[in-house]
Parts: C-alpha cells; sequence; structure tokens
C-alpha cells in the first residue's frame, strides 16, 4: 500500500443556531464518515457544537499570502462603502 | 498538560541553516511580530522560526500523549465510579490536547506521522516529568495540582504566541485546562480529611513531585539555551525563572489549605523580594531524566510504540477499505 | 409499584454491563491505535460509565439496604454480578474490541427503544439517555467492523476471529430465567424472545456488508447474567477494587 497516513480534514463547528460554522481545528481519518465521527468526539466534548462540517484538506483552495495587495489593498480606499463617511444632521444621523 | 522542556535542544540537532531569506519578506515579517501581530500557516516565515515552531509545539504534543500514560495508569483502579469518570475524561482531554497540538504543527508543513517517527525513535523531547511513576491513587490528585499547575502557567502566556495556529490550539488548551487543576486539588481535599493513611499517601506524593514539577519550567534563565530568540519572536513570552517563582509563590498557600508540608527546608517567605525563596533544584536530575535515564523513559515510549505498532493493521484496513469503497463507487457511477 | 427481587436483578444487569463494558473500554486510554480513536473510545467509556452509575444507584435505591453505586461497583463479589459474560471479555485488540462493541450496542439500541414504555419510570428515563448514546456506539462500531471485514486481507481474517470467537456469548443475550419472566409479565421490559429476531436483523446485514461469515449456533452457553462468569471477570474486579478493598471506609 502506497498511501500509510490517514488524510486530514478540516473540521468546522456550528455552536449553536443562528451562527456561522467556525473553523476548528483539524483530525486524521480514513473517510468521510469516520471523520465526522471523530471531529465530534474531538471537538465538541463540552457542548461546543450542534452542527459539524468536515473537509478534506486537500480540497480547500486557499488565496495565496503573497498576493495580499493586490487581493485585499483595493478595498482600502473605498471609504465610501461605510456608513460612518456619510454626515448627516444630527436630527437624522441615526439613519 | 504539560509543556517544560520547550527550549530542550534536540539530540542531534543542526544549527538552524540560514536559508536564502529574502530580506523584504523579513522585514515585514518583523514587523508584523513586533506589532505583537499574528504570523499564519502560509505566510513567509524565516526558517530558523518555522524549525523552532516544530520542534516547540511537536515536543508539546508528545508531551499530551506520553502524559496519558501515568495517570492512565490508574484508570482502572480509580476508587469510585466518580473518580473514574473524571480521570478518564481528563487523561481523553490530554489526548485531545495532543490531537490540537500535532494539528497546529502539521500547519508547518511536516506530517504526524513524521511528528510520530521522530517521537518513537526517540529524536523527539517530551516533557521529562512523565518519566516519573505514578504509585499510588495520590499521585493522581498532585499531578493535578501541580503538574497542571505548573503547566497551566506555563500555557496561558502561549495563548498570545505569534504563531496563529498554535495560539489558537493554546487558547483550547487553556479553557479545558482548569478543569484538570481543580479536579486534583478537589481529590487530595477529599483525601486528606480521611484516614491517617490516606493523608500519607498525599505527603508521599508532593514529596515525590514537588521538585520534579518546578523542574518543569526548565533550566535557569542564564542556562536557557533557545530563551532570547524565542522572546524575539513572541513564542516565549515570560521567562522560566519569572514562571517557576510565580508557581512557587501561589502553592505555597496551596500547600498550607491542604495541610501538607513541602519537602524543601529553606522554602520561606523573603520580605524583602515579595516572594517565597526555595532551594537548589538539583539540575543533574533533570537532565538525567531529560537524556532518557529516569526511572519511566524506557517503558513510557515502548508503550507509544507497541500502540502504534498495535494499530498499524487497524489504520492500513481503513484506508484499504476506502479505496476499495471509492473504487466501486466509481465503477457504479 | 412493590419492588421485587427480580426488578433489582434486572436492573443491576443493565448497570453491571454498563460498569463492566466501561471498565473494559476504558483500558484502551492512551494506547488506542490512532489518537481519534484514543478519544472515541474514551468517550464511549465514559457514556457507559455514567450509565452504570445511574443504573446501579437505582438499583441501590430498589434494593433500599443503603447501598450507593460505589458499594455495587467495589463491593461485591463475582457471583453477585449479572453482567453478559461478553462484556468481560478482555479486549485482544482492536478487532475484538469493535466487533464486541457492536454486538453489544445493536442490542442496548433495540433495549432501550422498548425500555422508554418501562412501567418503572425512572428506568424509562435512563433509557431515553442511554438509547442516543447506545445509537452512536453501533453506528461507530458497525462502521469498523465494515473497514475491518472489508479491508485487508489480515484485517478480515482478525475481524472473522474476532466474530467466531465472540458469537456463541450473543446466545446469552436472550437466554431467559425466571427474572425475566417476571420483568416482561410486570411490563419493565421487553421479553428476550422479542427482540431476538430483531437483533439479528439489524446486527447480520452490517456483518454481511463486512464480508464476514456468520458462525452458526452451537450448543454453548454462558451465564454471567445469571451470576456465573468467565475467569476473566475476577481479574477484572481485583483491579478495579483495589483501592476500596485496601482501605476499607475510606472517603475518596
Amino acid at each position: 500500500m502506497e498511501r500509510k497516513e490517514w488524510p486530514l480534514w478540516e473540521v468546522f463547528v456550528r455552536s449553536r443556531n443562528g451562527l456561522d460554522h467556525k473553523h476548528c481545528g483539524s483530525v486524521h481519518a480514513p473517510d468521510a464518515k469516520l471523520a465526522l465521527q471523530v471531529a465530534r468526539d474531538v471537538y465538541t466534548r463540552r457542548q461546543e457544537g450542534v452542527s459539524i462540517w468536515v473537509v478534506e484538506a486537500g480540497n480547500i483552495v486557499a488565496s495565496d499570502p503573497d498576493a495580499k495587495p493586490e487581493l485585499f489593498d483595493p478595498a482600502e480606499d473605498k471609504i465610501y462603502r461605510h456608513p460612518t463617511f456619510y454626515q448627516l444632521p444630527d436630527e437624522v444621523n441615526h439613519m | 498538560m504539560y509543556t517544560q522542556a520547550l527550549d530542550i535542544p534536540q539530540q542531534n540537532a543542526e544549527k538552524a541553516p540560514r536559508a536564502v531569506e529574502n530580506p523584504a519578506y523579513q522585514a515585514e515579517f518583523d514587523a508584523k511580530i513586533d506589532a505583537g501581530g499574528y504570523i499564519e500557516a502560509k505566510d513567509w516565515m524565516p526558517e530558523a522560526y518555522r524549525k523552532t515552531l516544530v520542534r516547540q509545539i511537536s515536543q508539546h504534543a508528545h508531551s499530551e500523549i506520553v502524559g496519558m500514560l501515568p495517570e492512565g495508569n490508574w484508570i482502572t483502579r480509580a476508587p469510585t465510579l466518580k473518580r473514574k469518570a473524571i480521570l478518564l475524561a481528563k487523561v481523553q482531554d490530554e489526548g485531545g490536547h495532543g490531537l490540537y497540538l500535532y494539528a497546529a504543527a502539521e500547519t508547518l508543513g511536516v506530517s504526524r506521522d513524521e511528528l510520530l517517527d521522530a517521537l518513537h525513535t526517540g529524536k523527539a523531547k517530551y516533557s521529562s516529568i512523565f518519566n516519573y511513576p505514578t504509585l499510588t491513587w495520590a499521585d493522581i490528585g498532585v499531578i493535578g495540582w501541580l503538574v497542571d499547575g505548573a503547566a497551566i502557567m506555563n500555557q496561558i502566556p502561549l495563548c498570545k504566541c505569534s504563531y496563529g495556529p498554535y495560539a489558537r490550539a493554546m487558547v483550547r488548551i487553556c479553557k479545558e485546562e482548569s478543569f484538570h487543576q481543580r479536579q486534583g486539588y478537589d481529590l487530595l481535599l477529599t483525601m486528606m480529611k480521611g484516614t491517617q493513611e490516606q493523608r500519607e499517601m498525599v505527603q508521599d506524593a508532593v514529596n515525590r513531585w514537588w521538585w520534579p514539577s518546578i523542574m518543569m519550567f526548565g533550566p535557569h534563565d542564564k542556562d536557557s539555551v533557545h530563551s532570547g530568540q524565542s522572546a524575539r519572536w513572541g513564542i516565549k513570552r515570560i521567562s522560566n525563572d519569572d514562571l517557576r517563582q510565580k508557581f512557587v509563590d501561589a502553592t505555597v498557600k496551596q500547600a498550607e489549605v491542604l495541610g501538607v508540608t513541602m519537602p524543601d527546608p529553606e522554602l520561606k517567605w523573603n520580605e524583602e523580594r515579595g516572594h517565597y525563596d526555595f532551594g537548589a533544584i538539583d539540575w543533574d536530575e533533570f537532565w538525567n531524566v531529560v537524556n532518557g535515564h529516569g526511572q519511566g523513559n524506557v517503558d513510557r515510549l515502548a508503550a507509544r510504540v507497541k500502540a502504534w505498532e498495535d494499530g498499524a493493521w487497524v489504520r492500513e484496513a481503513a484506508l484499504e477499505h476506502e479505496r476499495k469503497r471509492a473504487a466501486r463507487e466509481h465503477q457504479a457511477a | 409499584m412493590t419492588t421485587t427481587p427480580a426488578h433489582i436483578e434486572y436492573v443491576t444487569r443493565l448497570g453491571d454491563n454498563a460498569l463492566i463494558l466501561g471498565q473494559r473500554m476504558s483500558e484502551w486510554c492512551g494506547h488506542a491505535p490512532v489518537l481519534e480513536e484514543d478519544m472515541a473510545l474514551a468517550n464511549m467509556s465514559l457514556d457507559l460509565i455514567g450509565q452504570a452509575r445511574m443504573l446501579l444507584t437505582h438499583a441501590g435505591k430498589l434494593e433500599g439496604k443503603g447501598r450507593d453505586e460505589d458499594q455495587l461497583a467495589f463491593l461485591r463479589t463475582e457471583m453477585h454480578y449479572r453482567n453478559l459474560t461478553l462484556c468481560e471479555l478482555p479486549n485482544v485488540d482492536f478487532g475484538r474490541t469493535m466487533v464486541r462493541n457492536f454486538l453489544f450496542a445493536s442490542l442496548q439500541v433495540l433495549l432501550w427503544e422498548r425500555l422508554l414504555a418501562s412501567s418503572d419510570t425512572e428506568l424509562a428515563a435512563i433509557a431515553a439517555k442511554s438509547l442516543k448514546e447506545a445509537r452512536y456506539h453501533a453506528q461507530h462500531a458497525g462502521d469498523w467492523v465494515v473497514r475491518l471485514g472489508d479491508g485487508t486481507a489480515e484485517s478480515h481474517e482478525r475481524a472473522q476471529a474476532a466474530l467466531d470467537y465472540l458469537w456463541p456469548y450473543t446466545a446469552e443475550f436472550f437466554a431467559a430465567n425466571p427474572t425475566d419472566e417476571a420483568i416482561a409479565a410486570a411490563g419493565i421490559g421487553p421479553a428476550w424472545s422479542e427482540l431476538e429476531a430483531a437483533w439479528e436483523a439489524v446486527v447480520v446485514p452490517v456483518l454481511n456488508e463486512a464480508t464476514l461469515t456468520v458462525p452458526a449456533r452451537t450448543p454453548f452457553k454462558s451465564y454471567g447474567k445469571f451470576g456465573r462468569h468467565s475467569e476473566h471477570l475476577g481479574h477484572l474486579l481485583s483491579e478495579m477494587q483495589y483501592l476500596q478493598r485496601t482501605y476499607p471506609g475510606a472517603q475518596w
């Protein structure tokens, strides 16, 4: 057998309904079923979750940290997207 | 859970190589560290920083899983069902902490199997405290109180360490740890209220674990190999000696409430310093255990290796089954 | 409802099953094939110890002699334990552990489902909690039986050997004595004869999926639940009871 190590799965847990799933760590598992089971055993021992996603780590496509400037800096000067950019008269400023 | 040997060099540590380092990246990295920011997995980092982290995080992870053994020694003999459940949950937490930490180390481009291989072949270190035997049930309480107590002091500063995945793992670990120290102290309190034999057991355990516990903070600052660089990198935030003093100061009061004495005639309050003075640490003993000559070194490692080797057929079977299943699914499609 | 000896005996059996298997599973802690599975086994052991505590506490109350969960767990001798023999057998390897968990947890799922309607309301409440746990155990172990049975040649051989060894002990699941008849008559629990076919209907398809051969029934009989155990229980108890026996009356 070529591959000896179980694949790595990233684990995302929704702590309660109404909240997003949040990345909380990873586990090794041979298949999706066991990945979910052990994610439950590892990451929700103290009622930390009501729902779990597991994604095989190799299937995650991540942005390149070296591309940070071109990806994220251009948003810097679009200050007009933020509500605080607009100065309104006091009477209506709660808008 | 337990950190200690964190700035102990690997047995055959080569000098950190001066990789072809890009000065612009280096400047950006330094600025981030100086501003108290976080480095994330895919960010550029100096090779020596990466290597130090891999060594430190994996030593820490190894300590957690080897640390399951001395306490695991008493799970089947726990005296009540409540204590059995508490101890099993605690030892399981240690496994969980090991798992979080291996996961953090893996973000640095090493695999868990490589790290385990380093442990199994004796190349990697783990906290020397786990090479001491657990001789009576009182040891379980004393480990919770002193060993976990020392570990917590070591670990809290790491929640703010500069490497994001490590810091986040430590936040999770520290949250879970507080139960460990408290359950240990609670166990000892119950025993101290019990029979004379029980009180003797507790005192004997304190006598055996006190010095190893304060050794957990590592060598004195003046003798510490990696502390300077690690502090610069924000991997280590408070010095060994400062943490040790903080631990001693906090523990003396707890010992009084418990009704035990520490095996150190020089332990006394120093009004001028505002701290407790304590006797000289036997560093020969420390280094002997670190270097593999403690009572439990051979047995602990053998137990880990046996579990790993005995489990090989299981791990292989699961992979093979998944391969077959996927092939069948592919054929059906 | 007036308490009968059969009632106490029945609840003690359920408590002892959970206690003894929980104890066996806890032996894995720190020694599992992979860290993730260490976590899973400890969780299942904790579930079983939790069930044992509730059930033995309940048994002690029914008995009315002031014995609590610990006195029942730590201060009885072999012949007074009422667990299924299957639960006390040594772990041996991960294969036997998983096959055993699967066979046992599959029974527990069916049993707890029936006990939701028990005339003993305390037992019904324990069943509600335990059922969720048993379902997870049966799923986890069943998946492993399939992985091991339909994995490598070695794992298939080990899984088959585990099944061959354990299968004869499952006849005891459905054995009945006057206690069982009284329990069914009082509406406390189901007649075992009702569960046997349902259990096989759950277990056999999984074993087939695992490419394992279901052994034929043999004349072999075990009697743990009637108080006659294998040699293994004594060793398990001498370890488990060590502190309580060595320091009588001490508080822990």
